[in-house]
């Protein structure tokens, strides 16, 4: 559970992309604006769950990565498909 | 090793903290895209290299979510980017040239 400094500066680094990230999601004009920060934010997810694995000394952390990665994608392709087909 | 491990993880981290500020100030859906998309695969992957520099015998489970964001974040962009695009979001142009269309 002890962290060196680099590792500590590697977390903070996430954290602000997550919080840019968020920031846009939030802000965003339009939907595919917030469509691309969630999707952003889910890539940046599934690696600070492995981060969390590697800090935990816990190796059922990737599992989960892996599901929340699978899961997110799923919901980007079917967000996408929704905003496409409402022009018709 | 551990020291090359966390040398990757800051790496990672400072290119996705980089990724994030371009998806903050790029002016289009596109361009917004582009800097999310791309930044987050390559800080992703090097997060990833760097926990399995510190822990070598999970790398069976590190290949296989490296070989999915590899797969699905392309197409996952691609899918967003295609969709704008027929629902009718324009590509940003300079302000002068932007009144004439």
């Amino acid at each position: 559970m002890s962290m060196t400094f680099l590792e500590l500066a590697a977390v903070a680094m996430l954290l602000i992309g997550m919080a840019l990230s968020a920031l846009r999601l939030f802000i965003g004009p339009t939907t595919p604006d917030r469509v691309v920060a969630a999707d952003t934010l889910a890539v940046i997810t599934t690696a600070g769950l492995a981060g969390l694995a590697s800090l935990f000394d816990n190796p059922v952390y990737l599992d989960v990565a892996l599901v929340y990665g699978t899961l997110a994608f799923v919901g980007t392709v079917a967000i996408a498909r929704a905003i496409e087909g409402d022009r018709e | 090793m551990s020291m090359i491990g966390d040398i990757f993880l800051v790496i990672g981290g400072v290119v996705i903290a980089i990724g994030g500020l371009g998806l903050l100030r790029m002016p289009d859906v596109y361009n917004r895209l582009q800097a999310g998309t791309k930044t987050a695969t390559l800080g992703a992957m090097s997060v990833l290299l760097g926990i399995g520099l510190h822990h070598p015998d999970w790398w069976a489970k590190l290949l296989v979510i490296a070989g999915f964001i590899l797969f699905t974040n392309p197409v996952g962009s691609s899918t967003i980017a295609r969709a704008a695009r027929i629902s009718g979001v324009k590509p940003w142009r300079v302000e002068s040239k932007q009144e004439t269309d």
